[in-house]
């Protein structure tokens, strides 16, 4: 019985200051079996996979691989006991081939034999059904032909236990279907496979047994054919809630930012949006999808006057029926023409807010230059702060507490809370529930949900499909730069989104052109 | 394959760690241990080099830098300029702003005031002299400041190798002035301007010879203090200084505020070569800033941009720094002597924000590790 288990983990505990990322966890993994762990984000998932993968040491507790007790103290020692671990970012060389990225740091001979090399790569690839061009450069690649390679390279080094790092994230439907027989194939050839996620369907689809984790607490571990989804979300979360997001109907259509064909370049001069056009509409959420650096954070920004546009314009028709220009306007003008257009962006502490100031400070930010007045007033940004942290519960010690030191729930809560309190008429959010947790997650598809009925436009960039199509009304559809579709929530299924995500791009590379 | 990996049973001996969180009392409590603890050290160098006894040393030290009364009136003056140059450069390193030329916009204030002095002092009346002096050194520190900020917004060059070669340059136009200040000639030395007219001098306040000094620094530091918390420069700079992205998206403009801000930091510098030529030395050579434009940099940053804190650091500095000057007299050391002790407490007290940054604990031993 014991011959089967792959690896042993036993009240293993790893703090970090005050924070106990891991606290006395135990965890088991078969031989040739997929284990999923589950967890909200800041449960302590990849902590605990780092122990294993030599990245950090425990603070206590016993590791056995293979029925032996172990010291991992790096990575070189993961490899040599056959553990492996793709990370949620790739440290892969841009300037090098598949091979060579593969091959990197291993000891051999002074002279390299690239094509014994590349042959037993593709040999690999054949086996478990990549897709993968040994010779191509890294800078060519997409992000899941990428992954791919972290994958092989793992594989190649000879590791029997995988561990992958919420591997899903930056993939399309299609893209993780097609790595879920991957891993499948894996496990028929006898390897161990851990995949760290939080989505609850891949976990009811891909795998042999659940270990759930919360707040750096061991929960437990059930077979998945004897799992729900109810009762994963309520080990996960710690009570029972519903995960249904309520959608009202879109008010009637009225435009109210107007898109059109917008081109846009990056530093490089790279072209990240090719003349895109669309409207959105007063009253409804429009939702844009798209793989990860598909054009998404500049079509925001473009519009919120932060990124400039090569050719096209944007046009904003207003409540009261006038039309402005706003693409060649500055951040400064549109908010000093008193258009409330209010922007959650991607980057919280880096755009949206200031990290080491408290609430009220970053409450100000909006509204500080008011008045003709050489001192800023902080009495109102105080009293909204109040306001804001009473009304969406921030858990915070006092609104002088910096914002860095509020949890991710809490920072993105005073973010939304400030950008919506100005009462906009156009709300754009980029990934508003990134790294939150499932309760905040359902706070802010409400909030969403209350602008849209007081008849803003609320436009919305997402990565997780099955979110999007719950609360969107329409969805544009991105693929490396270009609007590949622009399609009804309600009606369109997964797949054919993920057909788009992907559609116009040649041979799949994220730098064409 | 296994077999190698039961040896590595080692754990590192100490372990470092951020702290999440520190109480005041606790950081001021670490930077007071530092302060003890590089005044032991001093004493064991100083009792090295000499062989006195530390307690007289000490002594020496206190009485080199409050003994006598104009002993007393030096100290506070050499705080007070170190204090006027630290509140300067407030602004432009709480931007983010990597400001290293103090050192020459207080040169170039000096030069400007000396040149109001030498050009103007002797003619016309005291009172517009000295309005002149202030606004001429001013301006000079401005121009001094305004340049790297120019450059950064409109071409981003590097502000910190910008400013520190503008030190070199202020250096070079000093020297060349000097050629043609000379006095008596063939001295290379400017020698004291206007001494019989005392033209351009800052005249006594309340009797007191630096009186204005005092007064013009004290103001500029509560100045300093208000505008940066309470006005909404202040509030921009902040924001400019943690991320310009932030500043750009609520639609500051970065450029401005870099240059406005730059404007001020070079300015009130400016100021301080004044406070320094007009008010004190009477004269202006190529080492009118003395270094303090650099330790200025380590008064503020110690001081965590806190005006008020500046104060106490500043004081202690040169508290420090003028002891150690009668104590190398006395001892006849040279006087190497009290920059070597300046340095130890420098270096003790920028250590000491390392372990108020991180925390340091002892690794438990690994009883079941290590066993095998
Ligand atoms: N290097 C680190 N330093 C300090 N805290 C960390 C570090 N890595 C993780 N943490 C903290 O440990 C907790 C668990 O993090 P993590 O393992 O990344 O969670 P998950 O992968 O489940 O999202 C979080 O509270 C996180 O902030
Ligand atoms: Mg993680």
């Amino acid at each position: 019985m014991d011959s089967e288990v792959a690896i042993r983990l036993q009240n293993v505990t790893k703090r970090f200051g005050d924070i106990i990322a891991n606290d006395n966890v135990n965890l088991l993994v078969k031989k040739g079996e997929i284990l999923s762990i589950l967890g909200e984000n800041g449960s302590g998932k990849t902590t605990l996979m780092n122990m294993l993968s030599g990245i950090y040491f425990p603070d206590h507790g016993d590791i056995t691989v293979h029925g032996k007790k172990v010291t991992i103290r790096s990575p070189k020692d993961a490899f040599a006991l056959g553990i492996g671990m793709i990370h949620q970012h790739f440290k892969l060389i841009d300037v090098l081939t598949a091979a060579e990225n593969i091959i990197l740091g291993l000891p051999g001979n002074e002279s390299l034999d690239m094509k014994s090399i590349v042959a037993e790569i593709n040999e690999l690839v054949a086996k478990y059904g990549f897709d993968l061009d040994p010779e191509q450069k890294i800078y060519d690649m997409s992000v899941s032909q990428k992954q791919t390679v972290e994958i092989v390279k793992v594989l190649y080094r000879g590791a029997e236990i995988l561990i992958l790092d919420e591997p899903t994230a930056v993939l399309t439907p299609q893209e993780t279907s097609k790595l879920f027989d991957v891993l499948r194939n894996m496990r028929k050839a006898g390897k161990s496979i851990i995949i760290i996620t939080h989505k609850l369907n891949e976990v009811m689809e891909l795998s042999d047994r659940v270990t759930v984790l919360r707040k750096g607490q061991y929960i437990g571990s059930v077979e998945t054919s004897d799992a729900s989804i109810d009762l994963l979300t309520e080990m996960m979360v710690g009570q029972k809630i519903d995960l249904e997001i309520d959608r009202t109907e879109p008010l009637p259509f009225v435009g109210r930012i107007e898109v059109k064909n917008i081109t846009c370049r990056n530093r490089d001069g790279v072209a990240i949006l090719k003349d895109v056009s669309f409207t959105s509409s007063a009253g409804e959420i429009l939702g844009i999808a798209g793989i990860a650096g598909s054009g998404q954070k500049e079509l925001l920004e473009a519009i919120a006057g932060l990124q400039e546009i090569e050719s096209g314009e944007i046009l904003y028709h207003s409540p009261e029926g006038e039309t402005v220009t706003i693409s060649d306007m500055k951040a400064a003008d549109i908010r000093d023409l008193k258009i409330s257009l209010a922007f959650v962006p991607e980057d919280r502490l880096g755009m949206g807010l200031v990290g080491s100031m408290d609430l009220t400070d970053n409450i100000m930010l909006r509204s500080y230059n008011e008045g003709k007045h050489f001192f800023a007033n902080r009495k109102n940004p105080r009293k909204l702060a109040t306001r804001i942290v009473e009304k969406l519960s921030v858990v915070t010690p006092s609104v002088d507490t910096p914002v860095r030191k509020l949890s991710g729930g809490n920072v993105q809560k005073i973010l939304l809370g400030r950008e919506i309190a100005s009462s906009p008429n156009v709300l754009m959010v980029a990934y508003p529930v990134r790294g939150l947790d499932i309760n905040s997650s359902y706070m802010i598809y409400n909030l969403l949900g209350d602008q849209k009925q007081k008849g803003a436009s609320v436009i919305c960039v997402g990565e997780d499909l099955d979110v999007l199509m719950a609360l969107c009304d329409r969805i544009v559809v991105l693929s490396g730069g270009e609007l590949t579709g622009i399609v009804d929530a309600r009606t369109i299924s997964k797949e054919a989104i993920g057909l788009l995500m992907t559609s116009s791009k040649k041979g799949g590379a994220q730098h064409a052109e | 394959m296994l077999n190698d990996h039961e040896v590595l049973a080692k754990e590192p001996f100490f372990r470092i760690t951020k702290r999440a969180h520190i109480s005041n009392l606790k950081s001021w409590g670490i930077r007071l241990i530092a302060v003890v603890l590089s005044l032991i050290v001093c004493a064991f160098v100083i009792m090295a080099i000499t062989g006195e006894n530390p307690f007289n040393v000490y002594l020496g030290i206190i009485d080199g830098a409050i003994g006598k009364k104009r002993r007393l009136w030096v100290t506070i003056r050499e705080t007070l300029t170190l204090l006027i140059i630290a509140v300067g450069l407030t602004p432009a390193f709480k931007m983010r702003f990597w400001n290293i030329g103090a050192e020459g916009q207080v040169l170039m204030g000096g030069l400007a005031t000396a040149a109001v002095m030498i050009y103007l002092g002797p003619t016309l009346p005291n009172g517009i002299v000295l309005l002149l002096v202030f606004m001429a050194s001013i301006l000079a520190g401005l121009l001094w400041g305004i340049m790297p900020a120019y450059f950064k917004s409109k071409y981003n060059t590097n502000e910190t190798l910008f400013t520190l070669m503008l030190n070199y340059v202020a250096m070079q136009i000093v020297t060349f002035c000097i050629v043609f200040w000379e006095k008596p000639s063939g001295s290379n030395t400017v020698g004291i301007i206007n001494g019989a007219n005392e033209g351009g001098w800052l005249p006594k306040l309340f009797g007191l010879d630096y009186g204005w000094s005092l007064v013009i620094v004290l103001l500029m530091t509560v100045g300093m203090y208000v505008y940066m918390k309470f006005s909404k420069h202040g509030y921009e700079i902040a924001v400019v200084g943690e991320s310009q992205n932030t500043a750009r998206y609520v639609g500051i403009d970065v450029k401005k505020v870099i240059m406005r801000t730059m404007m001020i930091s070079g300015g009130i510098c400016g100021l301080a070569g004044a406070i320094i030529v007009s008010g004190a030395s009477h004269t202006i050579s190529t080492s009118t800033a003395g270094g303090r434009g650099f330790t200025a940099i380590i008064v503020a940053w110690m001081s965590k941009f806190n005006p008020f804190v500046m104060i106490l650091v500043s004081a202690f500095l040169v508290f420090m720094q003028q002891g150690a000057i009668q104590i190398a007299s006395q001892f006849g050391l040279n006087e190497n002597a009290s920059d070597i002790i300046t340095g130890i407490i420098l270096f003790f007290l920028i250590g000491s924000e390392f372990f108020i940054t991180y925390k340091v604990e002892r690794t438990k031993a690994k009883k079941e590790a290590t066993a095998k």
